[in-house]
């Protein structure tokens, strides 16, 4: 059941690129990730593509297709409509080559993250945790770090300005799932508000609508963080403890702009 | 700041850590706590290694279900799957410290699923006698991946991304640092390490059935071997037994063992389930022979043994493989795995999400509904780099190995479940020793030889020479694949390993004739290009290795020897290079103590 498939790719780098035509054989069943392969092995060995397993489950060969932000892997050709399929780079991320794009954004922002620390009521493992409140943050973890949903975000999507102050979803689902952690005793939530721009999030759940994992990125995690946000600084009660737990041992916004991404 | 010297840039470190998947994160973790300047070198981006692959569970003898488990019976299992041919040491220390290793991940903030009493939930899997897998739903190694990754950068590692090492370098008989290019720019990078841990996983991008993935291309297997390093059991190769077969895209894709765990069956094509007709005589005694007492195992381990679909991996492989050959098999070649008609939708669902959302998107099959259609996959190389099972550190002074790529810990197969706990206690015992290594040397630090740098940068180079030859590495790479599937698998002969060697010496030929395009920026053909010579040094030594062992045992069958051989029970088989030629050599296994050979007995 072979047919020919033609692929518009673009090929390029960062002074500039254009779509360039390959026709490849396609089999059934196949993804638009082994179309690229047979594109490299037949026609453009130095075709720039990042993979692993081609299993849905490294997050590693996002691309726009046909211009949706997609995992190659995960996109069975059968399931798009006749016609060249079209494949060009992540399009917030700056292209090195190919379909390859520059995500150290993401990486810098994952050094801003405070790591987890546990309560001091129960400081060293084993913890005591129960299923359903380990839950919520288990959800979060799922996360493949495809960085689609960065992607697709429009606060950094074309505004590139935006980027130093937003770390975009999925780092509020990261630390969301830190401050619901069961046993973690940080409190992240100003933070969270203050350097890592969780209010410029307009909640269009453009995210969730991409993430391959169906996390509820909006729902389950960003929303709930705005609410705990808004909590924690309008209650006078909460701002004024905080400031009393502030000066006894360091906060974690003092942490943070001091991590190793500014520093 | 990188000076920068030559057309190198190049970095000074105490210890250079080459992958970044579970043992390579553990050891750079461990380095860098010990004190050491650390650096973590990884082909892809930091958190896609193989590690996330991993799904069913770490093994750990936590005793939350069974307070019956305890650090000698995870021994006696990991020996006993191993076909007694483990480094006894290794499996000792492992089945003894992957309990505080599971607990240090829940300390930096891993979520395990929980028991009714908030404890680490423990699953059952092949081979262990007691639920002892410590998981995460079916994705329990992007879990564990995803907290030492944090942790790591946590702790302000330093980590080289997308980053190929193609050669060490040494100083006399020491290890004086790596040499490699960023996969981005195409520029080399020389460091300069008294220390460098491998930990760079497996080979199983050699086969054409395989579930891993392009990075398992044999490199520090290979790196070990023209250091001068030593490998051992490279003849035990996982085929697991379930992967996918249908469509061909995704044959080969992992199907976790889980699913076996957890209800799941074995059924050929007349609907029969077949694995009580291969228990061997080894594990009688402890698996059910009749279908009653294999499905009230589920519900009442007390009182019933393990159903067969449960025995280790190399059996349940070699039986698929049989029912097929006999013309039992199903439409794609494979046999049946059915949990569809023995557990709700619901429980399904919760306990192996990742295998329902697999075959609905990659296969359009409802696993609550139908079975699923699976054979072996080529998954996991017991054999590596031979080390010392304290410190982890090879024949070569400075050469640590941890992991998939260190050999001797799961001898002739390993069980499910300890491959993640290997990665942890190996992976931190490296770390520590390498740091240890590095200060006791005080200032006798090797030195990097700059002769050594060109002839390392003239090999990187050589596939864009151009007036070699013509060769296609992508063509070059599906003849190696189809080589070692063909004559290499699951099951060998002497007349088909001979025959590999012959293939293998005509594709190393062929190899030398490379011809790559474009320049070095960011180019897949050229790293494939380079990728190569390691697979086919890798691939040679599983062919020769496999074809010293005149026998049958674990992950090594021979269809010409097919019973095991208590002579070679005691024998490793270690293969080194000598010049541009790989030797092969037998070395006598090291026994165990009376207190510890005694667990090994049959009734215990």
């Amino acid at each position: 059941m072979s047919r020919e498939l033609l692929l518009r790719i673009w090929r390029g780098d960062a002074s500039g690129g254009d779509l360039v035509d390959f026709v490849v054989p396609v089999e059934e069943g196949e993804v638009v990730l082994d179309a690229v392969h047979k594109t490299q092995a037949l026609h453009a060995g130095d075709l720039a593509v990042r993979w692993n397993f081609k299993a849905g489950k490294c997050g590693s060969c996002s691309a726009e297709i046909n211009g949706h932000p997609r995992l190659m892997c995960m996109t069975r050709l059968s399931s798009l409509p006749s016609g060249p399929v079209t494949i060009t780079p992540l399009r917030t991320f700056p292209v090195i080559r190919d379909l390859v794009t520059d995500v150290s954004f993401n990486y810098e922002k994952a050094r801003q993250v405070p790591a987890f620390s546990p309560r001091p009521e129960q400081p060293v493992a084993p913890f005591i945790m129960y299923q359903q409140d380990v839950e919520r943050s288990q959800e979060f973890r799922k996360c493949i770090e495809c960085w689609l949903c960065q992607d697709v975000c429009h606060v950094i999507r074309d505004h590139e300005e935006n980027k130093p102050h937003y770390s975009g979803p999925r780092f509020f689902i990261r630390w969301a799932e830190l401050d619901m952690h069961p046993n973690d005793g940080l409190d992240r939530k100003e933070a969270l508000q203050d350097t890592q721009g969780l209010g410029y999030c307009n909640v269009t759940k453009c995210c969730t609508e991409v993430c391959p994992e169906g996390i509820k990125i909006t729902d389950n995690a960003i929303i709930p963080m705005k609410e705990r946000v808004v909590d924690a600084k309008y209650d006078p009660l909460v701002r004024f403890a905080r400031r009393r737990l502030r000066r006894a041992r360091g906060t974690a916004s003092s942490a943070t702009s001091q991590g190793p991404g500014h520093g | 700041m990188p000076e920068d010297s030559g057309g190198y840039e190049s970095h000074h470190y105490d210890v250079v850590v080459i992958g970044a998947g579970g043992a390579g994160l553990r050891a750079a973790i461990a380095a860098h706590d010990a004190g050491a300047r650390t650096a973590l070198v990884c082909k892809s981006l930091l958190g896609k290694a193989h590690t996330v692959m991993a799904e069913g569970g770490i093994a750990a003898a936590l005793g939350n279900l069974w307070p019956e488990d305890n650090w000698q019976v995870h021994f006696r299992d990991t020996m006993r799957g191993g076909k007694l041919l483990n480094n006894w040491r290794m499996a000792e220390l492992h089945a003894k410290e992957a309990p505080q290793r599971v607990y240090e991940l829940e300390q930096w903030g891993a979520l395990f699923d929980r028991t009714p009493d908030g404890k680490i939930s423990q699953r059952d899997f092949g081979g262990h006698r007691y639920a002892r897998l410590a998981h995460v739903g079916d994705r329990t190694g992007l879990e564990m991946i995803r907290t030492l990754q944090q942790r790591a950068v946590a702790l302000g590692i330093d980590v080289f991304m997308e980053l190929t090492i193609t050669d060490l370098l040494k100083d006399g008989a020491r290890v004086a640092g790596a040499f490699g290019y960023w996969r981005e720019s195409g520029r080399f990078v020389v460091f300069e390490a008294p220390a460098v841990v491998l930990a760079t996983g497996g080979i199983g991008k050699s086969w054409r059935v395989t579930s891993n993935s392009w990075e398992y291309t044999g490199d520090g297997h290979a790196l070990a071997l023209r250091a001068g390093a030593t490998l051992i059991n490279m003849e035990f190769v996982q085929f697991h037994p379930t992967g996918m077969v249908w469509p061909p895209a995704v044959k080969g894709l992992l199907v976790t063992e889980s699913v076996r765990g957890d209800g799941g069956v074995l059924l050929n094509s007349q609907g029969k389930r077949f694995m009580f007709d291969y228990i061997p005589e080894f594990f009688k005694a402890e698996t059910a022979d009749t279908v009653e007492e294999a499905d009230a195992w589920y519900t009442d381990k007390r009182n019933n043994r393990r159903p067969p679909e449960l025995l280790p991996r190399d059996e349940v492989a070699r039986a698929i493989n049989s029912e097929v050959k006999s013309g039992r098999g199903s439409p794609h070649g494979g046999v049946y795995l059915d949990i569809a008609s023995r557990r709700s939708p619901e429980f399904i669902k919760r306990r192996l999400p990742s295998m329902y959302h697999q075959f609905m998107e990659l296969a359009g099959v409802d696993i609550t509904k139908e079975p699923m259609e699976i054979a072996p996959t080529c998954h996991y190389v017991m054999g590596g780099v031979e080390v010392d099972p304290d410190t982890q550190m090879s024949v070569v002074p400075g050469l640590f190995a941890a992991g998939e790529v260190a050999g001797g810990m799961h001898g002739a197969n390993r069980l499910g479940g300890n491959s993640l706990s290997d990665l942890l206690v190996f992976g931190k015992r490296a770390g520590d020793h390498a740091a240890s290594y590095v200060q006791a040397l005080g200032h006798q630090r090797p030195q990097v030889d700059a002769q050594a740098l060109s002839a390392a940068s003239e090999v990187a180079l050589a596939p864009f020479a151009g007036g070699h030859g013509s060769e296609n590495p992508y063509g070059v790479h599906q003849d190696l694949q189809v080589v070692m599937q063909d004559l290499v698998g699951i099951i060998r002969t002497e007349h088909e390993l001979k025959e590999a060697l012959d293939k293998l010496s005509g594709l190393r030929a062929r190899s030398g004739a490379l011809a790559v395009e474009g320049n070095r920026q960011y180019n897949p053909g050229w790293h494939l290009a380079l990728d190569l010579r390691n697979m086919l040094l890798v691939s040679e030594s599983v062919a020769r290795a496999a074809l010293e062992r005149q026998e049958s045992r674990g992950g090594h069958t021979r269809d010409d020897y097919p019973m095991s051989d208590p002579y070679w029970g005691t024998q490793n088989v270690v293969v080194k290079l000598d010049g541009h030629d790989l030797r092969v050599e037998r070395q006598p296994l090291p026994k165990p103590p009376p207190e510890l050979a005694q667990l090994l007995e049959e009734g215990h």
